[in-house]
C-alpha cells in the first residue's frame, strides 16, 4: 500500500482512537450480564418504546430514532429535530420488525432495551450481540426501578450526573406519593374500574404492567382478584363491582359513557368519577411502561385522594415535561394534555 | 334417509334446547338476577307498573343480558343455518360457513377498523362489508374459472382469497400497537359477545331474517342443488342462478354474525350434522331444526363464556374446546346421517 498523507491520517486517527477503545467500560446490566461499551456513546439504538422514550429524556442527541414515527399530535410536546428522528421498529417484545442489516447500517455503539429481564430477552439481547457485534445493554422496566434503571443508564451512556437528576426526581415523586398513600386506611381506598376499548369493556387483571399505577397508587383493582394481562369483562361484571372510580384511556368511551343507559347504575358515573387519562405525548397512565407514567402518579392521586393531594397539575406538567421532554408546553397545550385529548 | 326423530320431534326438541338456555342464561351470570326478576321487570314493561328492581338489575335485563341473550341465539342460528346450506350446496360436509371466506373478509374489515381507531358501528360495518365482498370476490373469481369442476373451483379459490385475506390482517396485527390496538384485535378475533347492547340487535336480526327467509323459501331447491350437478340439471333447475341466490343468503347471515360477535368457529361446522342426525338431510326439515339448535348451543355456550370466571373466555376458544371431542363423536356414531 502506497503511503499516502490521507492513510497517514487515517493511521494517527486510529491511533488516537485507541486509547478510547482501551478505556472501554465494562458495566453489569439489570439481567446480571457484563456489557463492554465504549468510553464515548455515540449511537443509541433504543430496542423498545420504553428504552426509546427513556434514552430521549435522558440524552436526546444520541438517539437514532423511534421504534414508530412520532405523529404531529405527539412531535408538537418534543424536540422538534429529536422527535422527528426516523422509526426503526422495535427489538423486543412480540417479535422483532427490525431488520438486523438496517440496524448495523445505523452503526450504533450500544443497543438496550428497558423492560422484562426474562430468559426471552436475555436470549434475544445476546444474540443480537453475538450476531452484530454491538454491546446489547437491559435495564429492567418495573416501576419501583425507575430510579436505579436511570442511573445505570447514565453510566451506559456516560450522563451520569443529568441520570442522578432524572432519577433523583422520579424517586422524589414516588416516595411522595408512597407516604401519603401508606396514611390512607384500607377502607377509605378507592374502589376503581380501568376502562380500555372503545366499549370500556377491557380491563386489567391484577399485577398487570398496564394498571401498574393505579395499583401503585394504593387503588383496589376491582378486576385484582384474579391475576393476569389484559382481559375482557362483560358489563353485568362492572356493575356487580360497582367500581367507585372509572379510569379510561379511551375517549370514545369517556365521551359516551355519561349518557349510556346500561353504564347509568355504576356509582362511579352516576358520582361523576370517570376520569380520562392524558395521553400526550405518551400515556401517563398505562403504555407505554415508562417514565411518561411519573406524572401520571400525581394526577391519579389528586382523583383517588383530593385532600391529600393538591398539587397544581398544570405546573406540575409544565415543570415536568420541560425537565424530561426538553420542551415547554404552552398553557393551551397543557390544558388539553389534562383534559386527555390525543 | 330420515333422522331418528320426526320433523316435528327435532323442531320440538331443538325448541326445548332453546328454552332451557334461555332459562339458564337468566339465571346464572356475573350480576344476581334471577328468572323471577325477568318475569317481574317484563311484566312491568308491558303494564307500565314500576318493577320494583333496582336500575341496575333493570339495566341487566334490558340493556345487558337481554341482548347479548337475543345476539346469542340470533349468531348461532345464523351460523348453523349457513353451515347446513353450504354444506349441502357444496356437497361436502366438513365446509363451515368461512368457506367462501365471509369470516376471512370480515376479520379482515374489523381489523382495519380497530387499526384506524375507528368507533364500535363503523367497525362492525366494515366487518359486515368485509365478509360480503370477499365472498363476492371470490365468486367472481371462481366462476370466471372455466376448467373442470364449478363446485370444486369455488371451494378452492375460497380456501386461497381467504388464506391472502388472513395474511391482511396479519399484516396489521405486526404493524399494530403493540399496547393499545394489538389486544382489541387478538380479543375481536376470539370471538365475543361481552360488548353487546340493544343497538346490535337490529343490524343483526335484519340480515339474519332476510338470509335465513331466502333459505327456507329454497328449501325444496336446495334438496336438489345437494345432488350432483347433472342430476339438478336434468330437473330443469337453474343451478347457477340458484347457486349464487345460496350463497348471498348463508353469506348475508355469516357476515352479520361476524361482525356482532367476531369470529366464532365450529357451531357452523358442528350444529348442522347434529341436526341432520335428528332430523335427516332434508333441508324442509333440517333448516328449523339447525337454526334452533344452533341458537340453543351458543346461547349455552355464551351462558360458560361469561359465568365461568370474572373475564370473559372468548368464545372461539369455548366453542372449539366443546367442539372438537362433539365432533369427534358424532363422526364415530353419526358416519351414516350424511346419505
Amino acid at each position: 500500500m502506497k503511503l499516502t498523507r490521507r492513510s497517514l491520517l487515517a493511521a494517527s486517527a486510529g491511533l488516537l482512537a485507541m486509547p478510547h477503545v482501551a478505556r472501554a467500560a465494562t458495566v453489569v446490566d439489570a439481567a446480571g450480564r457484563s456489557v463492554t461499551v465504549p468510553e464515548r456513546v455515540e449511537r443509541v439504538f433504543p430496542a423498545g418504546p420504553p428504552a426509546a422514550i427513556t434514552h430521549y429524556t435522558l440524552q436526546p442527541r444520541t438517539l437514532l430514532g423511534w421504534p414508530r414515527a412520532n405523529r404531529a399530535p405527539e412531535l408538537a410536546f418534543l424536540d422538534p429535530e429529536v422527535g422527528a428522528r426516523p422509526e426503526l421498529g422495535r427489538l423486543t417484545g412480540r417479535g422483532n420488525t427490525t431488520n438486523l442489516e438496517v440496524l448495523l447500517q445505523l452503526k450504533p455503539n450500544l443497543i438496550f432495551d428497558i423492560g422484562s429481564t426474562a430468559r426471552t430477552f436475555v436470549e434475544t439481547a445476546d444474540r443480537v450481540q453475538a450476531q452484530t457485534g454491538i454491546p446489547y445493554a437491559l435495564l429492567d422496566g418495573r416501576f419501583d426501578k425507575i430510579a436505579e434503571s436511570y442511573r445505570l443508564h447514565g453510566q451506559l451512556v456516560g450522563e451520569v450526573p443529568r441520570a442522578n437528576e432524572l432519577a433523583n426526581y422520579c424517586e422524589d415523586i414516588v416516595r411522595t406519593c408512597q407516604s401519603r398513600v401508606a396514611t390512607v386506611p384500607a377502607e377509605k381506598r378507592p374502589r376503581v374500574y380501568y376502562a380500555r376499548g372503545p366499549r370500556g369493556l377491557d380491563t386489567a387483571l391484577g399485577g398487570s404492567i398496564n394498571i401498574e399505577t393505579i395499583e401503585f397508587m394504593g387503588a383496589a383493582n376491582v378486576a385484582g382478584q384474579t391475576r393476569g394481562g389484559l382481559a375482557s369483562v362483560s358489563l353485568e361484571q362492572v356493575l356487580a363491582w360497582d367500581p367507585e372510580v372509572i379510569i379510561t384511556i379511551d375517549q370514545d368511551f369517556a365521551a359516551n359513557v355519561r349518557s349510556d343507559p346500561s353504564w347509568a347504575g355504576v356509582k362511579a358515573v352516576r358520582d361523576g368519577r370517570v376520569h380520562l387519562s392524558p395521553k400526550m405525548p405518551f400515556g401517563w397512565v398505562d403504555f407505554p411502561p415508562s417514565v411518561n407514567r411519573m406524572p401520571g402518579l400525581i394526577w391519579l392521586g389528586t382523583l383517588l385522594y383530593p385532600n391529600l393531594f393538591a398539587e397544581n397539575l398544570t405546573e406540575l406538567t409544565r415543570d415536568f415535561y420541560t425537565r424530561f421532554y426538553h420542551r415547554t408546553p404552552t398553557e393551551q397545550q397543557i390544558a388539553s394534555v389534562l383534559e386527555g385529548r390525543g | 334417509m330420515s333422522g331418528r326423530f320426526g320433523a316435528l320431534g327435532g323442531s320440538a326438541l331443538g325448541f326445548c334446547l332453546v328454552i332451557v338456555a334461555v332459562a339458564l342464561a337468566f339465571s346464572v351470570g356475573r350480576f344476581p338476577v334471577n328468572l323471577i326478576d325477568l318475569g317481574t321487570a317484563v311484566w312491568s314493561g308491558v303494564t307500565g307498573q314500576p318493577s320494583g328492581l333496582t336500575p341496575a338489575a333493570e339495566a341487566v335485563i334490558f340493556n345487558i343480558r337481554g341482548p347479548r341473550v337475543l345476539a346469542a341465539i340470533l349468531c348461532g342460528s345464523a351460523l348453523a343455518v349457513a353451515g347446513a346450506a353450504f354444506q349441502g350446496l357444496f356437497r361436502n360436509p366438513l365446509v363451515s360457513p368461512d368457506i367462501l371466506g365471509a369470516s376471512s373478509g370480515a376479520a379482515l374489515g374489523a381489523i382495519t377498523g380497530i387499526f384506524f381507531s375507528l368507533g364500535i358501528v363503523a367497525i362492525q360495518g366494515l366487518a359486515f362489508a368485509g365478509g360480503l365482498v370477499a365472498v363476492a370476490l371470490v365468486y367472481v373469481i371462481g366462476s370466471s374459472i372455466r376448467s373442470g369442476d364449478t363446485v370444486l373451483i369455488l371451494v378452492l379459490t375460497g380456501v386461497v382469497v381467504g388464506a391472502l385475506l388472513g395474511a391482511g390482517v396479519g399484516l396489521l396485527k405486526y404493524l399494530a400497537d403493540p399496547y393499545n390496538q394489538l389486544p382489541a384485535m387478538t380479543f375481536w378475533l376470539l370471538g365475543s359477545l361481552a360488548g353487546t347492547d340493544r343497538h346490535d340487535l337490529l343490524p343483526l336480526f335484519g340480515p339474519i331474517a332476510l338470509g335465513t327467509a331466502v333459505l327456507l323459501a329454497l328449501r325444496w331447491r336446495l334438496n336438489v342443488m345437494s345432488l350432483p350437478e347433472e342430476e339438478a340439471r336434468a330437473l330443469g333447475l337453474p343451478t347457477g342462478l340458484l347457486r349464487i341466490t345460496i350463497v348471498a343468503a348463508a353469506t348475508l347471515v355469516t357476515s352479520a354474525s361476524v361482525a356482532a360477535a367476531g369470529i366464532i368457529g365450529w357451531v357452523g361446522l358442528i350444529v348442522p350434522h347434529m341436526a341432520r342426525f335428528m332430523v335427516g338431510p332434508e333441508f324442509a326439515r333440517l333448516i328449523p331444526t339447525t337454526a334452533l339448535l344452533g341458537g340453543g348451543y351458543l346461547l349455552l355456550i355464551d351462558t360458560l363464556a361469561r359465568s365461568m370466571a370474572q373475564v370473559e373466555i372468548p368464545l372461539g376458544i369455548l366453542t372449539a374446546v366443546i367442539g372438537t371431542p362433539a365432533f369427534i363423536w358424532l363422526l364415530t356414531s353419526a358416519r351414516k346421517s350424511w346419505s
